[in-house]
């Protein structure tokens, strides 16, 4: 295995609605400031890979347009995934892994605002059976907490205080959307907004981008002060059909934290993708982290949610988390589908 | 087989999804002064070249197109193709030409419906000129101009335009 680091990272202000800017206005400030904190010229960047879906903006192609925010001239070696950019950030180290390139460029973006998303995430369901009945991804994570509840591994109080955790962090991050100093029983006085979700439980709709860089060994070694190095990367499918899974496990999550090496050391902090509250607790059971690990230090999901982003916003928290000396072993966690179906587990390092 | 054990073959799964458009810094400047008859292009910080319609980038340098330079509704064609077949959701008598135009102060063409032209007579070089929708259809929309016709102007040979394919 190559060693492979992220060495840059960037991302917008996270907003709840971005109508000025289209989405390669929205980029260019961020492609910019990553490939410029990552002092590896534009054109010595081996690979390019970028992580959107085209149901945001309502837009076919609308990830081809995106790439005239690169500036591909001379041609570029450049491709997509209709996923996370977390995903689209495993595909880069797998190119590196396999020696066809030395550095990677790594983004993602969405204007989820333009939308109705817990309907566009509808379509993501299998078209035969369940999207006929069209539940949205804020009912299908309802049925999620409820099993919670029913099988007595959560709380009403928990995901209250999980939302005003996360909440109070934000406040040390200029990105976040939703922050500030929120009191518990005030959030449980909140009525349903789907039982037993009720708002603060939710994700806040979200637009905006981000960017990485990430290089092997050497490169890393040459222009970064201090690498982010990634020791286990991993990513896991449980079934498609929330039917067919116990939905207060994510098996899927724990296999990927395993074959990512989670537990082979201890860690510091742990940014998890986790869009609905009572999503932390199933996490914290599969990947077995302990009361130690400090979660989401930078708002998480419920501060800021860009769709298509949060995933690789999580590796880059982590990394900025780690560049700024608040830990030196993280794992970042981002996932996709109904009810955390997909998995992807990473573990960085500095030292 | 009974009836009742029929395959299903295929089922309809109407979707239906709206969507709040925005369309960003330079597409507003630009369909705003549509509006107007008038075309905006932007040029790019870096390399100079003039897009139209733009959409905020330079896709050669991946820079901004921040300077605004408004082009004319006459141009020339770089490429075109003769449509002789019947599609869906396009009711234009056949055959028509679709043609890749490139207008007067800008350097991207685009594609645009050329009209009252036999389409056997159309050819590389061609000048063109817009022919706008009546004032009082004017909206916020590229459709302002409803199509091209022929200009009588000598052809632009082939070296003057073929960096701008
Ligand atoms: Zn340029």
């Amino acid at each position: 295995m190559r060693d492979v680091a992220i060495v840059s990272y960037a991302q917008t202000p996270y907003v709840a609605s971005e109508t000025k800017r289209n989405e390669v206005e929205m980029l260019m400030p961020v492609l910019s400031e990553a490939v410029d904190k990552s002092g590896i010229p534009r054109r010595e960047i081996g690979f390019t890979c970028s992580g959107s879906t085209d149901y945001l903006a309502g837009q076919s192609f609308s990830f081809v347009a995106a790439v005239d925010a690169i500036g591909a001239w001379p041609p570029i070696c450049e491709s997509h995934v209709e996923m996370d950019g977390a995903w689209a950030f495993y595909e880069a180290w797998i190119k590196i892994q396999c020696g066809e390139a030395d550095s990677a460029l790594v983004f993602s973006f969405g204007r989820a605002s333009m939308g109705d998303l817990p309907s566009v995430l509808t379509l993501q369901l299998d078209p035969y059976v369940l999207q006929p009945l069209h539940p949205d991804a804020i009912s299908l994570a309802a049925l999620q907490a409820r099993a919670l509840l029913d099988a007595g591994l959560g709380s009403e109080r928990e995901w209250a205080e999980v939302a005003a955790r996360c909440r109070r962090d934000a406040k040390d991050n200029p990105d976040a959307l939703v922050k500030g100093d929120v009191d518990v029983e005030a959030l449980l006085a909140e009525p349903n907004v789907v039982s037993p979700l009720r708002e603060h439980t939710l994700p806040p709709v979200t637009d905006g981008a981000a960017a990485m860089v990430i290089a092997a060994g050497d490169v890393a070694r040459k222009v970064c002060e201090k690498p982010v190095w990634v020791r286990g990367l991993d990513h896991r499918v449980d079934p498609h059909s929330p039917g067919l899974r116990d939905l207060t496990l994510a098996p899927s999550a724990k296999l990927a934290g395993e074959k990512a090496g989670a537990a082979s050391k201890p860690l510091d902090l742990a940014e998890l993708h986790t869009p609905f509250a009572p999503q932390e607790g199933i996490l914290r059971r599969a990947l077995a982290l302990g009361d130690d690990v400090r979660i989401n230090p930078s708002g998480g999901p419920l501060a800021a949610n860009p769709m298509m982003v949060a995933g690789l916003a999580r590796l880059g928290e982590a990394a900025r988390q780690l560049w700024t000396g608040k830990g030196e072993r993280a794992l970042a966690h981002a996932t996709q589908g109904p009810c955390l179906q997909q998995n992807l587990v990473c573990i960085l390092e500095v030292a | 087989m009974s009836e009742e054990q029929k395959t299903v073959k295929a089922i309809d799964g109407p979707t239906r999804l709206e969507y709040r458009y925005s369309p960003g810094r330079a597409s507003t400047r630009f369909l705003r002064g549509m509006e107007q008859k008038k075309i905006l292009g932007q040029k790019c910080v870096g390399c100079g070249r003039v897009y139209v319609p733009p959409r905020g980038a330079c896709a050669r340098c991946g820079l901004p197109t921040e300077e605004e330079v408004e082009v004319q509704d006459t141009g020339t064609i770089v490429t075109f193709t003769i449509v002789r077949v019947p599609s869906q959701n396009i009711e234009i008598e056949l055959p028509y030409c679709a043609a890749s135009i490139l207008l007067d102060g800008a350097d991207i063409p685009f594609t645009a419906l050329l009209r009252d032209v036999p389409v056997e007579t159309v050819r590389l070089g061609m000048r063109v000129q817009g022919v706008w929708k009546p004032d009082a259809e004017l909206g916020p929309s590229f459709d302002n101009i409803d199509h091209f016709t022929a200009l009588d102007e000598p052809d632009v040979p082939f070296e003057k335009f073929q960096e701008h394919l």
